[in-house]
């Protein structure tokens, strides 16, 4: 008998039914509940006269709508205020806990997941938002769900689901200096496409990976939703443990011991087959930059933006002049020569301790160029507290950014942070697409270095040459 | 759950790949309290002109702007989750998705609503398209996975066998699960419990995480 794959070793001891068709009732140990997909699963509930299965498998939190500065303020009424007046009302109603905005422990869902010890090894996550894929880097099932789905969970702890093909990327090697993991994910997402994940599961696995921090790990899992598959997983190992001990809801005493002896075994077996693998040399890597409004339209900080007219494809031809246009970009201009007016560091993919240190180690000593406005959105409070206590707020404050309190912010445009038409953004989230930092607003994902280098340059900048 | 069985109607040909969530429902209207009228903003930034001269989006261009199957090209519906980007597509009237692929997360939400979402290979999709943009209408007989063109051209799709139990008679999931299944979901929890007791948070840790 062959070995197991971590994903259907996750997926086995989940499984309640399995059904004739192939599918599976699966059990969903943890749901986090923010206030933009809940609202009609919540109605759903009320509607059919259901109650919720078990209220303490949740915790709400409002993370994508909230202000980000001016919090002790009541939020100015509007749309946005009565959307997280509703998850209160929602959360009061039905038992689920909830962490206010301006409680120490606020953040976005992603981040506050794995600060809690909700997020544990070997669990099944989900999330009405697609980027759960983020927990997988604790060796969990994390998947994205929609609104029904939630509804589904709220009533019943489970979900039916259709195993997925399982995919490996092998990462090895090195980083170069100025690189980091989010440029991995972008090199990755840019040669496999925006649908190279679709059907599979993907599995981070070699000698990078192993190295990478709980906080690396996050970000390569939380962009796996870019490369098409809801899901991306690491395997665990004694970095993870580190992080999870001590959690507020992680186990401790006898209970960790236990919990420890089982989550050893959460990684692949050695004979393990898996559908398809993919190997990257991350040494190999240069940091990436996205030009266009898919995160597949990413090319190396030293390349240029492509030209339709040597695109013999018609279909792509079309959709590189789309983006190109959508952009305000001319063919073949080098990277290096895109002015910038607006950075944005934060959001679930680099809005962690590490990123804004990182950030912060390529603005000290320097500033923020003539022209361009630039914020600083950490993911979580306690990611504020700890950057607070080191000093970094200072030294992006004095550079001339904008410190300011954790939520999705400009990564999704639904608060007040925005870009304006036509404005040009570096931004360290995780999507291009047209519109979604503001209405007309033009999104370049990069590297937390890469965005703080942007910054001080005034344009799209090589972080490699700043360093030295 | 509304039912799908046969639909026959004109087909808006959208001959654009990658069109993500956000470009199908825009973020700042997730804001919005009520599914009902998002179809307003459906593909709100395209429809820059809906009733005037001069070009416009295929959804606003008769015959399409009355049309209950939209055909596109590959990655359609990838990226955020949001329930809104089908909820608006129904709301607009739009029944039957074709596309060459689709996001994932988009492509489960289809089927809570009644709306079905078909994938073909690269020959198929472009007859379609092409039909579509001839303004002849299309039948879709889900019970026998067919698309039929006026002149009687068919074409077979694929479609999972509980979706498409699921599509054609309207079921409620959540009642199936409760009815058929609560007695599996009771007896799995109670073993997860004693085996794996660490998965459900103590009393402490609840009222820990309840207190602000
Ligand atoms: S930070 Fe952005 S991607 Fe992450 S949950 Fe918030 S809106 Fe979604």
């Amino acid at each position: 008998m062959t070995g197991k794959t971590l994903y259907d070793k996750v997926w086995d001891s989940h499984v309640v039914k399995q059904y004739d068709d192939g599918s599976a009732l699966l059990y969903i140990d943890r749901h986090l509940v923010q206030e933009v997909s809940s609202p009609q699963a919540f109605d759903g509930l009320v509607e059919a006269g259901r109650p919720m299965r078990r209220p303490d498998k949740h915790i709400a939190v409002a993370d994508h709508a909230v202000p980000t500065r001016l919090r002790h303020l009541p939020m100015p009424d509007g749309l946005a205020s009565r959307q997280v007046s509703r998850l209160m009302r929602n959360v009061e109603k039905f038992g689920v806990p909830y962490i206010d905005m301006n409680d120490r422990r606020h953040g976005i869902v992603h981040v506050i997941g794995p600060e809690l010890g909700f997020t544990l090894p070997g669990v099944t996550l989900v999330c009405g938002d697609s980027h759960t894929s983020t927990h997988g880097a604790f060796g969990a099932i994390a998947f994205g769900i929609g609104a029904s789905e939630c509804e589904t969970v709220f009533a019943t702890q489970a979900l039916r689901q259709r195993k997925q093909k399982r995919m490996r990327v092998w990462l090895d090697g090195s980083l170069g200096v100025g690189v980091s993991v989010k440029d991995i994910i972008l090199a990755l997402i840019a040669k496999i496409g925006t649908g190279g994940g679709f059907g599979y599961a993907i599995e981070y696995a070699g000698s990078a990976v192993a190295e990478l921090s709980m906080e690396a790990r996050m970000t390569l899992c939380n962009m796996t939703i870019e490369a098409g598959s809801r899901v991306g997983m690491v395997a665990v190992d004694g970095t993870t443990m580190d992080y999870v001990k001590g959690r507020p809801l992680a186990p401790a005493g006898e209970l960790w011991e236990r919990a420890v002896a089982e989550w050893r075994d959460l990684r692949s077996d050695d004979d393990a087959e898996f559908d398809r693998e993919i190997r990257l040399d991350v040494s190999q890597i240069a940091p990436h930059v996205s030009w266009g409004t898919t995160p597949e339209e990413t090319v190396p900080v030293t390349g240029q933006v492509p030209d339709p007219a040597a695109e013999p494809d018609p279909a792509r031809r079309a959709r590189l002049q789309k983006s190109i246009d959508y952009m305000g970009l001319a063919p073949n201009t080098p990277l290096r020569d895109i002015a910038i007016d607006r950075v944005f560091i934060g959001s679930c993919t680099n809005g962690r301790i590490e990123d804004l240190r990182k950030a912060a180690s390529v603005v000290e000593g320097r500033r923020v160029a003539a022209g361009v406005s630039g914020i600083v959105v950490p993911g979580s409070a306690s990611v504020r507290i700890q950057a607070e206590a080191e000093g970094l707020d200072r030294i992006f404050k004095d550079a001339g950014f904008e410190w300011r309190d954790s939520g999705c912010s400009m990564c999704v445009a639904m608060n007040d942070d925005r870009l304006a038409e036509g404005e040009r953004c570096a931004s360290t989230s995780n999507r291009n697409f047209e519109g979604r930092q503001g209405k007309g607003g033009r999104t370049h994902l990069m590297s937390p270095e890469m965005a703080a280098a942007a910054a001080v340059m005034g344009r799209l900048a090589d972080v490699r040459q700043l360093k030295g | 759950m509304q039912k799908f069985t046969i639909l026959t109607s004109v087909a808006a040909p959208l001959r654009e790949t990658h069109l993500d969530t956000d470009v199908i429902f825009p973020a700042r209207f997730l804001l919005l309290p009520d599914k009902k009228g998002l179809g307003e903003q459906l593909f709100n930034e395209r429809r820059t002109n809906r009733t005037g001269e001069g070009p416009r989006f295929v959804l606003d261009t008769p015959p399409f702007d009355k049309a209950q199957i939209l055909v596109t090209g590959n990655a359609f519906g990838t990226g955020s989750s949001r329930e809104q980007a089908v909820w608006a597509l129904a709301d607009f009237g739009i029944r039957c998705v074709i596309a060459a692929s689709f996001g994932e997360i988009f492509f489960a939400n289809c089927v809570k609503n009644g709306v079905l979402a078909i994938v073909l290979d690269e020959a198929a999709h472009e007859a379609v398209m092409k039909e579509s943009e001839s303004g002849r209408p299309l039948t879709i007989d889900l019970a026998a996975a067919q698309i039929r063109f006026e002149d009687g051209t068919t074409l077979a799709f694929d479609i999972d066998p509980h979706r498409k139990r699921t599509l054609l008679e309207g079921l409620d999931e959540i009642g199936l699960i409760l009815t058929d299944d609560g007695d599996e979901i009771a007896a799995f929890e109670a073993r997860q419990r004693a085996e794996k007791p660490w998965l459900y948070l103590s009393d402490e840790q609840v009222a820990v995480l309840r207190q602000p």
